[in-house]
């Protein structure tokens, strides 16, 4: 019973299959919208660190460490945004935000 | 190697348990304490894995950093979640089929998916080579441009969060160093002649 490539890369396909499902589940919700992409991100990094460990490869991780710096990037611009949109508005509901336009 | 095995199942089984309740807990907060949980056993899949450097680093900037600010967020707006999820439910057959789809695909590809070897990667490093040093040597030399823009995005990101949230409120008083370095001696102090017993009436 020996852990190969192909199990960390299935544990991976379903946190990334997780966060999709999660955007389209929770669409009112930008919060957890958010908290999906970092699913998604998280399930990248690992797809890059398992091909970086199966090929003996350090790039891969390198890699991986610029996914999680602009991961938090991301996170800090969007809730900033989130931040500012809910004290005009006094909500956060996307569905909403098409009226911004113009 | 038994043990290896236990604890990917362990580690595997629990990120996969919290990512499901990541999207599905009603609360918020339970959200983000999810994501953490998620977080640490994605970290102890990196350890396994020989990746201990990244680990750390998702431990730190992720549980330490990330989750926190998502929880600051979460806890500081008066967010009404209910009327949000409200609807969430009419969305479950597309969000299904889409991701389901989406998984078979994966899995597909990651269980048919054999290790192709170009001959050109870099031979494995040394037993004595730590990982954070086999990071070290390639990070600083050959993507030294590359960790300098990391830094840049951070920086905007940076800057970007303070403009983007910063207000100026009506009615607060503030510091004006400009007319703290203008005034001058004659406008505030006046020296008058005191006359004993008499004291100053104005």
């Amino acid at each position: 019973m020996t852990i190969g490539l192909s199990h960390y890369l299935t544990v991976a396909a379903i946190l990334f299959a997780l966060g999709i499902f999660g955007i389209f589940l929770n669409r009112r919700n930008v919060i957890i919208i958010l908290m999906s992409i970092e699913l998604i991100l998280l399930a990248v990094n690992l797809n890059f660190v398992t091909f970086s460990t199966f090929l003996h490869d350090i790039v891969g991780q390198l890699f991986a460490m610029f996914v999680l710096t602009v991961a938090a990037a991301e996170a800090a611009i969007g809730l900033a945004i989130l931040v500012v949109y809910f004290r005009n508005r006094g909500t956060i509901a996307v569905e909403d935000i098409n009226q911004m336009k113009g | 190697m038994i043990v290896q095995a236990v604890a990917f199942y362990l580690f595997a089984a629990i990120c996969v348990a919290s990512g499901v309740m990541v999207i599905s807990a009603r609360n918020p907060v339970h959200s983000v304490l999810f994501l953490i949980l998620a977080f640490f056993n994605a970290a102890g899949l990196f350890v396994l894995m020989g990746a201990e450097f990244l680990a750390m680093i998702l431990v730190v900037v992720y549980v330490g950093a990330v989750a926190v600010l998502f929880l600051f967020v979460v806890m500081m707006l008066d967010i009404d979640f209910v009327e949000l999820r409200r609807g969430a439910l009419q969305h479950l057959p597309v969000a299904g089929i889409v991701g389901l789809i989406l998984l078979v695909e994966l899995v597909f590809l990651a269980v048919t998916t054999e290790v192709v070897s170009t001959g050109e990667a870099a031979p494995p490093p040394a037993a004595e080579m730590s990982n954070t040093l086999a990071i070290g040597r390639v990070l600083y030399t050959d993507y030294i441009f590359l960790f300098q823009g990391a830094g840049l995005i951070l920086l905007v990101a940076m800057i970007g969060a303070i403009v983007l949230t910063h207000r100026s409120r009506e009615g607060v008083r503030k510091q004006v160093i400009s007319s703290q370095i203008g005034r001058r001696r004659e406008l505030t102090v006046e020296v008058r002649k005191v006359r004993s017993r008499e004291g100053v009436s104005s």
